[in-house]
């Protein structure tokens, strides 16, 4: 089934005083999905946002809702079938109930209707019993439930959230990921969802749009995004951190020979004999094991032993740069550094399967 | 000193006995500047969130001008409005000059800038965030700056207070447009300038007693549902 677009931009183009902060061929929200937008601080993702929430006019090119053209004067009526979710809760200063009924007051659709759709959502959020709380006494994550519940009431026809767990200590958005994912996949909510974070966007997007420099670099489906970036600057973005050039030597039943730095690597990817290819690895399809060991029985098909250049340490776990002849990244749990021993200058074995390598666009 | 205690229990006697004249200028007063003060209000609130929201060229001159007004003379304001309503000015036609009337609009004109400037003030401080958030959430541009009024409402009050004290206690303005007839445009303010050039002390200290206790009651009882609401 193919779904319908309900938001689109065509040839969007923003610019403030000098160069395009923004510049967007084309991007459509689809009936029902969670479209993701990831990309780096200042990559344009907010602006982008508030043009698709009719808060901005683009410099140039066309918003359209439901296959319509928005206006000037139409853009009213059209925002009023859209809600949007801040970083920041920015709630008003008033009761929690108060807040979450503020954007049914603005349609004029307050009434009996109003106190069981807002009871509805305190309940879906979790929030229930903060129903007569004043806005200002409420925790960072309470509060964020409370611009949550505010836009969902609305039943708008496509909700927008700019991240939203950003401005969240870890626990306090663990606990509130979850709750929102169960709400946008139970109500098929047609959600665009701007994050600089790439687990948000793996957690709750069905496709994901890479916006760098204010350019949409790749638009596909969220596994596709992160196992197979189509350029070396979303595959940095998405985490891909050993990128190597080689050339494909054969190509039988399936598998690619690539010779990379003597190399002889297993690729579950096409290539044409001949070819010079880029390859992607990501640092947790590697795995680390002392040289001594047997080869493990698994479809692990790429094993190469070098030695540790450099130990970072970083979140999740720590990266280890082993060196083996070009620097391939794993990433390793601080607990596995000290039972395999790992220190700058031992050798050591990476292996990683057949399917873990992918090719990188053209080399 | 004996002069101002015996003009004190004097004073005293006056207002406690429900001297008429004292009471009916109170009652003027109190009427003149709680109009203006409402005048003030309502030009003065929408041009103070207009110029908080609005971008437009020549837009930091207009501010400085709003500010700079907050502090206009008074007598300043009534040489402008007395000759605005001078039988021969351009709004001669109205015959309001030496009426209450005229009173009220030269005070509104002094207390207009004050809750303007206030009010810009007050606007500001709301995070434009939250104004996009309001949009976001369906509010039409009137709606947006309703609920951030609502939102500034404790500085909107001290806008009440500054407009109203302003007024209640100028007079330059007063003796020029209203003329301190008696019977009809003597405010309290003028009243004392009066009685104290007479030597009429204690019915100068009257009057200033009850200028002073009706300040702090209106500022009370604003302070109060400003202090209240803000917890």
């Amino acid at each position: 089934m193919t779904r319908s677009p309900v938001l689109a931009l065509a040839q969007v183009g923003v610019s403030y005083g000098g160069g395009e902060v923004l510049s967007v061929e084309a991007l459509e929200a689809l009936e029902g999905e969670v479209l993701g937008v990831i990309g780096p601080n200042g990559s344009g993702k907010s602006t982008l946002l508030r043009v698709l929430g009719l808060l901005e006019r683009p410099t140039r090119g066309e918003v359209s809702f439901r296959g319509r053209p928005v206006d000037a004067r139409s853009a009213l009526a059209e925002r009023r079938r859209m809600a949007m979710v801040f970083q920041q809760p920015l709630l008003a200063d008033m009761t929690v109930a108060e807040n979450v009924a503020l954007g049914l007051a603005f349609r004029g659709a307050a009434g009996d209707g109003t106190e069981r759709r807002v009871a509805h959502w305190l309940e879906r959020l979790n929030i229930a019993p903060l129903r007569d709380q004043r806005a200002r006494t409420l925790s960072g994550g309470q509060a964020q439930r409370v611009a949550l519940a505010r836009a969902l009431v609305l039943a708008p026809e496509v909700l927008l959230l700019d991240e939203p767990f950003s401005g969240l200590d870890e626990p306090t958005r663990a606990a509130l990921l979850p709750d929102v994912a169960a709400i946008l996949r139970s109500d098929r909510v047609t959600t665009v969802f701007v994050t600089h974070d790439r687990g948000e966007a793996q957690a709750l997007a069905d496709r994901v749009a890479v916006l760098i420099g204010g350019r949409v670099l790749q638009l596909d489906e969220t596994a596709r995004v992160f196992h197979a970036p189509a350029s070396e600057e979303v595959a940095r973005f998405v985490g891909v951190e050993t990128i190597v050039t080689g050339r494909v030597l054969a190509r039988d039943h399936g598998v690619t020979v690539v010779d990379v730095a003597g190399h002889k690597l297993e690729v579950a990817a096409a290539g044409r004999p001949g070819d010079l290819v880029r390859l992607g690895i990501r640092p947790e399809d590697v795995t680390l094991m002392p040289p001594t060991d047997a080869a493990p029985l698994s479809s692990a098909r790429n094993r190469l032993t070098g030695t540790i250049a450099r130990l970072v340490p970083s979140t999740p776990g720590t990266r280890v740069v082993v060196d083996v002849g070009f620097p391939l990244v794993a990433t390793v749990t601080t607990r596995s550094i000290q039972d395999l021993g790992l220190v700058e200058g031992v050798p050591i074995t990476a292996v990683f399967k057949a399917s873990a390598p992918h090719l990188i666009g053209p080399a | 000193m004996d002069l101002l205690l015996e003009g004190v229990r004097q004073a005293l006697t006056l207002v406690l006995a429900g001297d008429s004249e004292i009471w009916a200028i109170l009652l003027l007063s109190l009427q003149v500047s709680g109009s203006a003060t409402l005048v003030s209000l309502a030009t003065g609130i929408p041009a103070g969130a207009a110029l908080a929201l609005a971008r437009f060229p020549g837009r930091s001159l207009v501010v400085s001008a709003v500010n700079s007004g907050m502090g206009l003379p008074p007598v300043v304001a009534g040489l402008f409005v007395t000759i605005m309503l001078w039988r021969s000015g351009p709004l001669g036609g109205l015959e309001i000059l030496y009426t209450p009337a005229a009173i009220i609009v030269a005070q509104a004109v002094i207390a207009a800038p004050i809750v303007t400037g206030i009010t810009l003030a007050a606007v500001q401080q709301v995070p434009a965030e939250f104004r996009l958030q309001l949009l976001a959430l369906g509010a039409s541009r009137v709606q947006m700056v309703w609920v951030v009024l609502r939102e500034a409402r404790l500085p909107m009050l001290a806008a009440v207070m500054a407009g109203f004290g302003g007024v209640i206690s100028e007079i330059g303005a007063s003796m020029m447009v209203g003329g301190n007839v008696k019977g009809q445009t003597r405010t309290l303010t003028t009243a004392m300038v009066l009685e104290t050039g007479k030597g009429n002390f204690e019915v100068a200290i009257a009057l200033a007693l009850l200028l002073l206790v009706l300040v702090f009651l209106v500022n009370w009882a604003l302070t109060s549902i400003q202090q209240r609401r803000a917890f």
